[in-house]
């Protein structure tokens, strides 16, 4: 008789337990990793770390099969002789090969042209490094993925409020009461968002989901807005108009914190129209936002500098006459008399949603806010130097994401949904939403990037930051033609607020020529071939293509990619990056920290296992570049290699010399005493790791609200270099920033001018007042054709497109359907389950249909990314990925049409460059039952590529790191 | 008698399938493993888990509610796949009242999978036995963790903290308090399997919004109307009487 | 439920087996009484037997590909207090055991006359095994069926019908062939078996169709409502949760359409029923082993689609959770 089974007797082996940071996503979890016998046996979630607090999600929970897929690249790789790319034929080559190729390459530009080398980055959370690498190559062809990703979302808030969501900031959900959540399936705070809900809805609070779609988080809302792709921006004004009209707003705030009883220049004769009256107060000049606006008193009733001790000012009163007959109005007039046209029943017929539901709405808000105030025993001083006892809070709490950030006019929108929240007083107040360090920013922040073609040299860093702010057209990056100097046209007239690059447009500009032709591109942990890209089909055959002598149009591209992804087949080199469970990695407070509402937090990762065959963290190879390139900051003074290696750069590098700033902000000083500035400290890894991986300083009570005008928190982050100034940051209702780019194209002012063909297009997008317009593929789409929306979702249970190499997450979505409502699918004869065609003005996909009664019916979706290209990510040339699953992209076109701005425009937010994914209007019809039982387009299936793995057992039993052959 | 058992709160589950992979990943190289995978990278890949999360879709539109749903071993008090087994290996312990299999007797004949009305029990179709929950008795009792980590894998890496882990024969326990003060009901109680598990419905926040609040006195626009500044030109009641 | 072939091969085959040996054991017990001639014991009893065996080892055999781990069978003999698996894992050897006696019993005729009545009735030894055989054959039965009958959720197969068509269908299966055999070995036997058979095939066919009858007629107790908990009239599922199928997308589910259901329905009840009827009582009238043969391989067949048909209809309620990918 054999030993009967012991449920209970843990199997044997040398148990260790190891805490680092996950990166299946972006969230950055702290994670406590189990091993037995040196191999992952278990990945939880660290109960000790402040983001997470123990609980981890379906991908963190499947990093086991992450860390040993198939898919991994372990070698580096030169792209066969003879071969063409997207053939994904390669040679294994060693490192030192591997970086003689870029050093001579790139060493060569540098003297040359250094512009011609771009740097690209995907989802990576290393911008510091990447962008410091980027400038002290000296090229301006450097960002990161914000400009596909959610920019509209962080500059239409920084711009407005001077805090974002996204990571910068979010919904305090501890003390909130209501909680409207816009255009969010899942997000980077996937954790914390979700245990937060959770805690929020057990507390009693009401939560509010306007989304077109109802899965996820909106799944358990009490109540769901179902909205029409792309008109929030509709519903935002008319809530606002409900509440300006209702009196439900929070006028002491506004009068306060924000510029909206500041006064306007309407006189259209006179040289200031459109800009704040100012008093003539000395201002400090590089300051943005000095504070020398006025107020109308209504006791003294004439102009006095705004915020005076003793002074009342209207906050409406229509328009008033300055002393010099100049006329003025106060920014919220002007709001009011802009949202006047916005009424209920206008935004009931654009956005689908009852006029008396939206009427609802405001009032739930406005009287949420009024009502429920909180009032917390926190005593604060104010950046004017007054004393308050209690820190107050209207509990409406927002949040928002790609669902209004992923659309043209996402960022008027957006500025709208920030101008709602203010309007009801609920800017870093309890209950409402709250900033994160190193947010709030002045407005705009202060970074600023080259501004002419002067500031790109050989063999010099760049003049400027790599990504920055504009606060005036004179900030632009352009010749003086007006024509952009940077590769993906960023910071140019076309999209002049694109604080986070355009690299959607990247391989498009670059086949082109236009501007430029460039000769390497470097992509970092983006699948530009798959699902970051745009009108994919089409960017595949660029990333091939040739010029008449046989060159490729782009010569030389290089990934860093750790899987066997679509783009690496396009690679002429191959980097093999490490795992996050293999390298050293900071979220730092230069970059994106993990920072919590009551203080800044940072973070790093520590390797819990050896790299993987010939894997190289990227970091590495940047020091590596950097060093053998004798760039400045990875140099002596002496001309040597300053930088063992990346963790010795960690804690060595400071942003100046002496500075005392660097990556990580803990336990810096000599011996660890300091925090957020200090001397380089040589065991500051250790310190991290003995403290679960992450440095957490919580800031005094008093200074955790009202940070942007908070004297002792702004005092605070001066000191310790957060921010350059401990001014105010007063809420831009009516935005003079963007009045300066509209006069600019008015021709009113004498910095630099937009090309002619773009004057029109400055000039009606940059309004200082939020407006509403449609889309403009909407625009320029023939909707009676395309008379349908169509969107993709974030699975929670997958990260874009890099996890169908994961055994485990590719079970739970092996493929994706297009969701249909039943009566929309219906009327064009589509089967639940049957074969279909969606089909934009650009492209086409055939794919499955899933009837749906959770979708506004004008709208059909699908899981992001979970189609594949065949061969790719070593799954099976018949895997369901690729044979039954779709991308949407392929119906997603990179540019917009022809216009009157002209050609070659892309197809983004005029304003920032963000990617106008979900602007794509569709048709619908069934597939023709001849056709093959299979998704549409299809592509040459993709090899094994060497160094990669086996695939071919049918059985894969998991246990502790080793794939065990099934006892039987 | 102790009954441990998990209540899955429907009102907060987001259906993020955190559960169903920190489930296969605790419970894979442990002994409940192997889980074995089918396919692992080619056509339609197949395994075993413990644990799965489903989603309904409730009424039409625009009324439409969506509904995540987990699944796992319910460990009836009365479970119908323990007496049918033939060999023995599928029992259920006195002391706690979990349900299990033992693969070390387990013939594979898949009875216990017939038996059981919740489809749960999924058949390791290379080792061929019979798996299913084992509600982490592993972890429970391990001495070696702390104690507010003897719980189950899923319990633990619930995002919203959906899923309570607890004694239900217990009324204290927070289990027991969540199934009597939030409606907790088991399924198919038709069946008188009796599950140990409980689910909690999905429960509604309203808010009623009362005219009055929309006229108050404190109505901020009382103060907006502007008064004339400047002496009024034309002539005014002064101009004609006196008091 | 997912016919599994091994289970289906399983239940007739030991059916074919058991029937068989009742018809021989009848046979003997009307002999016996003399109420038919008596036979040679060797050729009819001891080969009859043997062939009935066959039958029964074949059963066993394909029981064996439903099990994942055969070499570990012997454990399922433990559990006879509350499973009835256990049971039938202990009843089908012991039955077997007694087939086999009976039939070496017969072959060497150690076939010692206990008892004569003064009427003349002989108590042979072979007749007390043979009376032991059939108690164990119809616990067999009885087991077997269970296995299917106590699971009252599957509603389908929770009914004494399934006993009595598990008794009735394999009886009659295993009649038509002794008819077969009778007229090959005993001719003078056939007529009797063939009224035998066909009187319990038209005694299955009325308890089968009165199943089939009762299980159109079922209204299935579980829910999506009570599935989940839901009050709604309009529950749909939109995910399970796996997209590439699961034990219990495979095992629970016939995945054939209705019209094939449908198909199978009707080619069981001819099969297994009015076609060998028809053919028992031609092949009766003419004395024609091929066609009595004929008549048992048709019924075989059908009693294959039968069982194909019992499991395909019966809804397990777990697939309420696994009806949408
Ligand atoms: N239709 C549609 N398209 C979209 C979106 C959408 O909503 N709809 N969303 C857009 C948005 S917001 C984003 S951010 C983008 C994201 O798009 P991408 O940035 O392209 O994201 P991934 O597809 O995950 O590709 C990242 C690459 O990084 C690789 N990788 C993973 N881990 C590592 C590692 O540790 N090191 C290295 N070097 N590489 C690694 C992966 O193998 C993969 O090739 O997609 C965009 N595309
Ligand atoms: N699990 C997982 N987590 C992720 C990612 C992932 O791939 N997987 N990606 C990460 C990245 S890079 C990003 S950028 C974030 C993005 O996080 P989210 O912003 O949550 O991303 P999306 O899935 O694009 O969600 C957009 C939501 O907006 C809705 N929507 C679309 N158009 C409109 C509209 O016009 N109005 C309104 N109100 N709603 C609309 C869609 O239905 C969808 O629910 O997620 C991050 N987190
Ligand atoms: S949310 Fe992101 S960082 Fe956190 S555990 Fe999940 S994958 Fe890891
Ligand atoms: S849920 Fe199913 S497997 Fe679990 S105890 Fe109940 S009947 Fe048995
Ligand atoms: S499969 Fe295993 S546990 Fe289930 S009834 Fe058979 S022997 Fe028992
Ligand atoms: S209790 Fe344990 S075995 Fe059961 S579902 Fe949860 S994690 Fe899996
Ligand atoms: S982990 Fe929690 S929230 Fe996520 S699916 Fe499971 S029960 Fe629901
Ligand atoms: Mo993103």
């Amino acid at each position: 008789m054999s030993v009967v089974h012991d449920p209970i007797k843990a199997p044997e082996g040398r148990i260790e337990t190891k805490n680092t940071t996950c990166y299946m996503c972006a969230c950055r979890c702290g994670i406590r990793v189990t091993l037995r016998d040196g191999e992952i046996r278990y990945i939880q979630g660290n109960p000790d770390h402040p983001l997470n607090k123990g609980i981890i999600c379906a991908k963190g929970a499947s990093g086991i099969m992450k860390q040993y897929s198939p898919a991994r690249l372990t070698k580096p790789l030169k792209r066969k002789e003879g071969s063409e790319r997207g053939d994904a034929q390669y040679d294994e080559i060693s490192w030192d090969e591997a970086f003689q190729i870029m050093q001579d390459r790139l060493e060569h530009l540098r003297t040359t042209d250094p512009k011609k080398f771009a740097l690209f980055t995907g989802r990576d959370q290393m911008q510091a490094l990447t962008g410091l690498f980027a400038k002290q190559y000296g090229t301006p062809n450097y960002a990161a993925h914000g400009g596909f990703c959610s920019v509209n979302m962080a500059s239409g808030m920084i711009y407005t409020i001077g805090g974002s969501f996204w990571e910068f900031g979010g919904p305090d959900l501890d003390r909130a009461k209501l909680f409207v959540m816009i255009g969010t399936a899942e997000d980077h705070h996937s954790n914390p968002m979700k245990a937060a809900i959770s805690k929020f809805k057990r507390n009693g609070g009401r939560f509010i989901s306007i989304n077109p779609v109802r899965t996820g988080y909106s799944a358990i809302a009490d109540e769901w807005v179902p909205i029409k792709p792309g008109t929030d921006g509709a519903l935002m004004l008319a809530l606002i108009h409900e509440l300006i009209k209702t009196g439900l707003y929070d006028r002491d705030f506004l009068v306060q914190y924000t510029n909206s009883a500041e006064l306007v220049s309407t006189d259209e004769a006179s040289d200031d129209f459109g800009l704040f009256v100012r008093t003539d107060i000395p201002r400090d000049p590089d300051c943005f936002d000095p504070q020398d606006h006025v107020w109308w008193d209504r006791n003294q009733d004439k102009a006095v500098h705004a915020r005076d001790e003793g002074t009342d000012p209207y906050l409406l009163g229509g328009e008033f006459t300055l002393a010099d007959g100049r006329k003025a109005k106060t920014s919220f007039q002007l709001l009011a008399e802009r949202v006047e046209q916005y009424t209920p029943e206008w935004a009931e017929g654009i956005t689908g949603i009852p006029a008396k539901n939206i009427k609802r709405l405001a009032y739930e808000m406005g009287i949420t806010a009024r009502d429920e105030k909180i009032e917390l025993p926190i005593a604060w001083t104010d950046a004017w130097g007054k004393d308050h006892d209690t820190v107050t809070g209207n509990p409406v709490a927002f949040h928002s994401m790609r669902g209004t950030a992923a659309h043209s006019n996402g960022f008027q929108t957006i500025r709208a949904m920030s101008i709602l929240m203010t309007v009801l007083g609920t800017i870093d107040r309890p209950g409402g939403f709250r900033h994160k360090a190193p947010f709030p920013r002045p407005i705009p922040p202060c970074a600023k990037t080259g501004k002419g073609p002067e500031d790109v040299q050989p063999n010099t860093p760049l003049n400027g930051m790599p990504l920055g702010w504009p606060a005036d057209p004179n900030d632009l990056f352009v010749d003086d033609k007006g024509q952009p100097v940077r590769i993906d046209k960023a910071f140019s007239w076309e999209h002049p607020l694109s604080a986070h690059g355009l690299m959607h447009n990247v391989i498009t500009n670059a086949w082109r020529g236009d501007p430029y032709e460039i000769d390497t591109l470097l992509i970092f942990m983006a699948n530009m071939a798959w699902n970051s890209s745009m009108n994919t089909s089409d960017v595949r055959k660029m990333l091939n293509d040739k010029n008449e002598n046989g060159e490729y149009k782009i010569p030389f591209i290089i990934v860093a990619d750790a899987f066997q992804s679509e783009m690496a087949a396009f690679a002429d080199l191959v980097l093999p990056d490490t795992t996050y469970l293999e390298r050293h990695d900071v979220m730092s407070m230069l970059d994106r920290p993990i920072s919590e509402y009551d203080g800044p937090v940072d973070s790093v990762r520590i390797p819990v296992v050896p790299p993987t065959g010939d894997c190289k963290p990227f970091q590495e190879v940047l020091i590596e570049l950097g060093s053998r390139m004798k760039l400045p900051a990875f140099t002596t003074d002496k001309g040597e290699r300053k930088f063992r290696d990346y963790p010795d750069f960690v804690v060595n590098y400071e942003t100046a010399p002496g500075s005392g700033i660097g990556f990580l902000a803990g336990w810096r000083g000599k011996g660890g005493e300091k925090s957020m500035k200090g001397e380089p400290n040589p065991d500051q890894w250790k310190m991290y790791e003995k403290n679960n991986c992450v440095f957490h300083m919580e800031l005094p009570k008093s200074y955790q609200y009202m940070r942007n005008w908070n004297r002792g928190y702004l005092k605070w982050a001066q000191e310790h270099n957060l921010a350059r100034y401990a001014e105010p940051i007063n809420i831009h209702i009516y935005s003079e920033i963007l009045m300066k780019f509209r006069l600019a194209a008015q021709g009113k002012t004498e910095g630099k001018q937009p090309p002619d063909h773009l004057r029109k297009r400055v000039e009606l997008y940059f309004d200082p007042l939020p407006f509403y317009y449609e889309p403009l593929e909407s625009q320029l789409t023939d909707k009676h054709k395309y008379p349908l929306n169509a969107l993709t979702q974030r699975p929670m249970a997958m990260y874009h497109s890099w996890d169908s190499q994961n055994a485990w997450l590719r079970q739970i979505h092996t493929y994706n359907f297009m969701h249909v409502h039943p009566e929309t699918a219906r009327t064009s004869g589509i089967e639940d389950g049957g074969w279909m065609w969606a089909e934009s003005m650009h492209g086409k996909v055939r794919c499955l249909c899933r009837y749906t009664e959770a979708v506004e019916p004008g709208t059909i979706w699908t899981w992001n990314a979970i189609g594949k290209a065949k061969g790719a990510w070593r799954l099976s040339n018949d895997a369901n990925e690729s044979q039954q699953g779709f991308l949407l992209n392929h119906l997603i076109a990179e540019e917009l049409p022809a216009h009157d701005a002209g050609e070659h425009i892309s197809n983004s937010d005029p304003l920032t460059g963000q990617a106008g994914w979900y602007d794509v209007r569709v048709r619908i019809y069934k597939a023709d039952d001849a056709d093959p039982k299979m998704s549409y387009p299809q592509f040459d299936a993709m090899p094994a590529m060497p160094g990669t793995g086996k695939t071919t057992s049918k059985w894969l039993n998991f246990f502790a790191g080793r794939l065990t052959k099934g006892a039987k | 008698m102790t009954q441990l058992a998990l209540v899955i709160d429907l009102n907060v589950c987001v259906g993020c399938h955190a559960c169903v992979t920190s489930c296969k990943e605790w419970n894979t190289s442990g002994p409940a493993g192997f889980m074995t995978d089918e396919n692992p990278y080619a056509k339609d890949p197949t395994g075993t888990f413990f644990n799965r999360v489903q989603t309904y879709e409730i009424g039409e539109f625009p009324n439409t509610e969506t509904l995540h749903f987990p699944k796992s071993c319910l460990h009836c008090e009365d479970p119908p796949c323990v007496p049918v087994c033939p060999t023995g290996a599928s029992y259920k312990r006195k002391e706690d009242g979990i349900v299990l299999v033992d693969y070390d007797k387990c013939i594979g004949c898949r009875y216990c999978s017939w038996a059981c009305p919740y489809g749960v029990r999924e058949i390791d179709e290379q080792q061929q036995v019979m798996k299913k929950c084992t509600l982490c008795v592993d972890r429970l009792y391990d001495e070696t963790l702390p104690e507010s980590e003897r719980k189950p894998a899923c319990v633990l890496a619930c995002p919203t903290s959906a899923r309570l882990y607890g004694d239900v024969h217990d009324p204290e326990s927070e289990v027991s308090v969540a199934i009597r003060e939030e409606g907790g009901y088991p399924l198919m109680p038709e069946w008188g399997t009796m599950p140990s598990n409980h689910y909690l419905p999905r429960r509604k926040t309203r808010m009623h919004i009362h005219e009055d609040e929309l006229q108050r006195a404190d109505n901020p626009l009382n103060k907006e109307q502007r008064g004339p500044s400047a002496p009024v030109k034309t002539p005014t009641l002064d101009d004609s009487t006196s008091w | 439920m997912n016919p599994a072939f091994s289970v289906i091969f399983l239940t007739t085959l030991i059916g074919v087996g058991q029937g068989m040996f009742l018809a021989l054991f009848t046979g003997q017990s009307y002999s016996a009484v003399e109420l038919l001639p008596t036979q040679d014991s060797a050729h009819f009893y001891g080969t009859g037997a043997m062939l009935a065996l066959l039958f029964l080892v074949g059963g066993l055999v394909a029981s064996f590909f439903h099990l994942g781990r055969p070499e570990r069978a012997w454990r399922a003999a433990t559990q006879w207090r509350t499973s009835w698996l256990s049971r039938e894992v202990i009843v089908l050897p012991i039955m077997m055991g007694l087939v086999f006696f009976y039939s070496l019993m017969h072959w060497f005729e150690w076939d010692t006359v206990l008892f004569t009545t003064k009427a003349g009735a002989r108590l042979q030894l072979t007749l007390i095994i043979g009376t032991l055989g059939m108690l164990t054959t119809f616990a067999l039965f009885i087991c077997t069926g269970m296995i299917y009958a106590c699971l009252k959720f599957l509603q389908e197969w929770h009914s004494p019908l399934t006993v009595i068509n598990y008794i009735l269908l394999g009886t009659a299966s295993g009649f038509t062939l002794a008819t077969a055999f009778a007229n090959i070995s005993a001719p003078e036997l056939m007529r009797f078996y063939a009224i035998w058979s066909m009187i319990i095939i038209a005694a299955g066919f009325i308890t089968r169709s009165a199943s089939l009858v009762r299980n159109s007629r079922i209204k299935a107790k579980s829910t999506i409502q009570t599935a989940i908990g839901v009050r709604h009239t309009k529950i749909q599922q939109k995910a399970m949760g796996f997209m590439g199928g699961s034990v219990n997308t495979r095992d629970f589910f016939h995945h054939a359409t209705a019209t094939f259901l449908k198909t199978m329905k009707w080619s069981f009840l001819l099969l297994a029923f009015v076609v060998p009827f028809i053919l028992l009582w031609v092949g009766m009238d003419k004395h024609n082993s091929g066609i009595l043969i004929a008549a048992f391989v048709v019924q075989y067949i059908g009693l294959l689609a039968e069982r194909w048909f019992f499991f395909a209809q019966a809804n397990h309620p777990q697939n309420l959770y696994y009806q949408t990918i």
